[in-house]
């Protein structure tokens, strides 16, 4: 076709909304915290030139517990890739065999993802309070004995706070990945799943051999939403360890709790810089592995 | 292909599914369907006891008594408390409002990105892909400081605009998977008779585009509506979402367990019933989006 004169223009009118919204809330924050970064400021006063030091002091575990916060966050990250994950594709296997009651079940498994996540993180703390669901069921099969002495599930420092987060967030998005998983396994055209089972093949070879393999695209992609999606994971830790606890704190959590508890604006500003970095390493590292495998 | 002859369907049977692996399937199914149901039956069945009932004498299920006996006044309470109606209206607004930016935007640019051939097309296409990996935490306090600067923290812009821009990316791909598969022809065809690109686009390729913008109405709403750093941080008093709202609501009120319980369930019941309404054009809106995308 040919090329008019006025295509430049025409290009740069459609793209503009885009450009506007990308450039003002993406590119030009990315900036201005890479500049602020550098400063002490409580976001009024005066900016006082601080070189490296707030990035220092993050680095400085004395200080202020950002690497554990990177390790809550990666934590997250691997239990959502190996166990999560796993989950939803075999729940999508299953349901992707056609078997009775099938929209139902599809249904049901993709409710929580819809449900507001402060209603779960309510839910979910009462459901982990000492005389909440959880111990009250292990009380009643007898796991547990003694009403007075059960576990902490949500106590600061006893090693379960994170797990306890975790949770929740497996039960919200575990429906999120299995609907984009049962696309893929839908994906897979009936012929050849027939072709395969006149052939011999068992339910588990024909999902193992052809429809795994040919969903390649989608678990990546399922991959890289959980992965960036731990490492930007703010709500339900915020609602159910809240920003002041250590023990299960995220780099979000850290931020807004820098932000707004104690107006540190520069240190908040490190934080986001490298939280960006951490999850453009992670998407770039998940990409290679892919990669690597083709 | 039965019916072919000299074929024997006996001799080709598709091997059917075992049976003990139909119930196994059947019963892991069931347990995980109830492991995502009951905690809800749950938080509905707590919001209609006493503190008494919930916390010693009936834990888990149903209240005591007909229904007439149950504490309804536990809703009345909820609903004193915190304005309903005034959180999920702002909530509405801002997420239909931002779902109309978002998919406008991104039709426009996907236009741009895949149907005029143009130099720098593939390189403009992966610049806002990049957005899809960078966190929306990130721009918290320079768009915080910005507002402030322009007094317009508490209005529905402050959070539409940062919305729109964060969700800009997963739409974007969403339309270029649906707008590549619409075939050029179409669009020669109009120039031939005549019209310019922002004809073809409004009058050919966007009532083509119909179901793309279910679908990036799923996914932005799914971005927008549980949003809570942002909603929390720029707005307060009755501009607030439902999430900042609810979030407030129970700094203040954590011992009646039975009050929490009927604002918990008052925010999820409208979902639920639009859920249950439109569950299979959901599904099959999201499913289109992981399939194209």
């Amino acid at each position: 076709m040919k090329r008019k004169k006025t295509d430049g223009i025409t290009i740069f009118l459609f793209l503009l909304p885009a450009l506007l919204l990308f450039v003002a809330i993406l590119v030009a924050p990315l900036i201005s915290s890479g500049f602020n970064s550098f400063f002490k400021w409580n976001g009024i006063g005066n900016k006082e030139f601080l070189g490296w030091k707030n990035y220092k002091s993050l680095f400085d575990k004395s200080q202020i517990p950002f690497w554990h916060s990177v390790r809550n966050a990666m934590l997250l990250a691997g239990l959502s890739v190996f166990i999560q994950l796993p989950l939803a594709l075999f729940l999508a296997l299953l349901l992707g065999r056609g078997i009775k009651g099938e929209r139902f079940f599809l249904s049901v498994n993709f409710l929580p993802v819809l449900i507001s996540t402060v209603v779960i993180g309510q839910l979910w703390l009462k459901i982990f309070h000492p005389e909440g669901l959880v111990n009250a069921l292990l009380l009643k099969i007898g796991y547990l004995k003694d009403p007075l002495n059960v576990p902490q599930w949500l106590g600061e420092g006893k090693g379960l706070l994170l797990y306890s987060c975790f949770i929740p967030m497996l039960w919200q998005y575990v429906g999120y990945h299995m609907l984009l998983m049962y696309a893929g396994v839908k994906s897979v055209p009936t012929e050849l799943r027939e072709a395969a089972k006149i052939d011999g093949a068992t339910d588990a070879q024909v999902d193992w051999h052809i429809v795994i393999p040919s969903m390649k695209q989608i678990i990546k992609v399922s991959v890289i939403f959980a992965v960036t999606g731990s490492l930007k994971s703010y709500d339900l830790i915020a609602i159910i360890a809240g920003i002041n606890s250590n023990e299960a704190a995220v780099p979000s959590t850290l931020l807004k709790r820098h932000m707004s508890l104690r107006m540190e604006y520069g240190l908040g500003s490190a934080i986001a810089v490298l939280l960006i970095i951490l999850c453009f390493a992670c998407s770039i590292a998940i990409g290679a592995i892919f990669k690597e495998r083709d | 292909m039965a019916k072919q002859k000299g074929f024997n369907p006996a001799d080709y049977q598709v091997r059917k599914t075992n049976k003990a692996m139909a119930v196994f399937t059947w019963i892991v199914l069931v347990i995980w369907a109830i492991f995502n149901l009951y905690p809800l039956y749950w938080m509905f069945s707590f919001s209609l006891k006493d503190n008494q009932q919930i916390l010693h004498t009936n834990k888990f299920g149903i209240p005591d008594g007909w229904p007439s006996k149950w504490r309804w006044k536990n809703y009345a309470e909820a609903t004193d408390t915190g304005d309903f109606v005034r959180m999920f209206t702002n909530s509405i607004v801002i997420t239909l409002a931002t779902i109309v930016i978002t998919v406008l935007a991104a039709m426009m640019a996907s236009y741009a990105i895949t149907r005029i051939r143009w130099r720098f097309s593939e390189t403009m296409n992966k610049i806002f892909m990049l957005g899809i990996t960078i966190p929306i935490q990130a721009s918290l306090i320079p768009v915080y400081l910005v507002l402030s600067e322009a007094k317009m923290l508490n209005t529905y812009i402050a959070l539409i605009i940062p919305y729109s821009a964060f969700s800009l990316a997963m739409a974007l791909l969403i339309c270029n998977g649906f707008m590549t598969q619409i075939p050029k022809e179409l669009d020669e065809a109009a120039y031939i008779d005549g019209c310019g690109r922002g004809r073809v686009f409004f009058q050919v390729i966007l009532p083509l585009m119909k179901p793309a913008v279910a679908t990036c109405g799923i996914y932005t709403f799914l971005q927008c509506w549980n949003e809570l750093m942002f909603s929390q941080t720029f707005m307060n008093g009755d501009m607030m979402t439902l999430p900042a709202g609810m979030q407030q609501l129970f700094g203040s009120h954590t011992t009646d367990w039975g009050t929490i319980g009927a604002a918990l369930s008052i925010a999820t019941f409208p979902t639920v019933i639009a859920y249950i309404m439109f569950s299979r054009r959901i599904q099959d809106s999201f499913i289109a989006g992981a399939v194209k995308g």
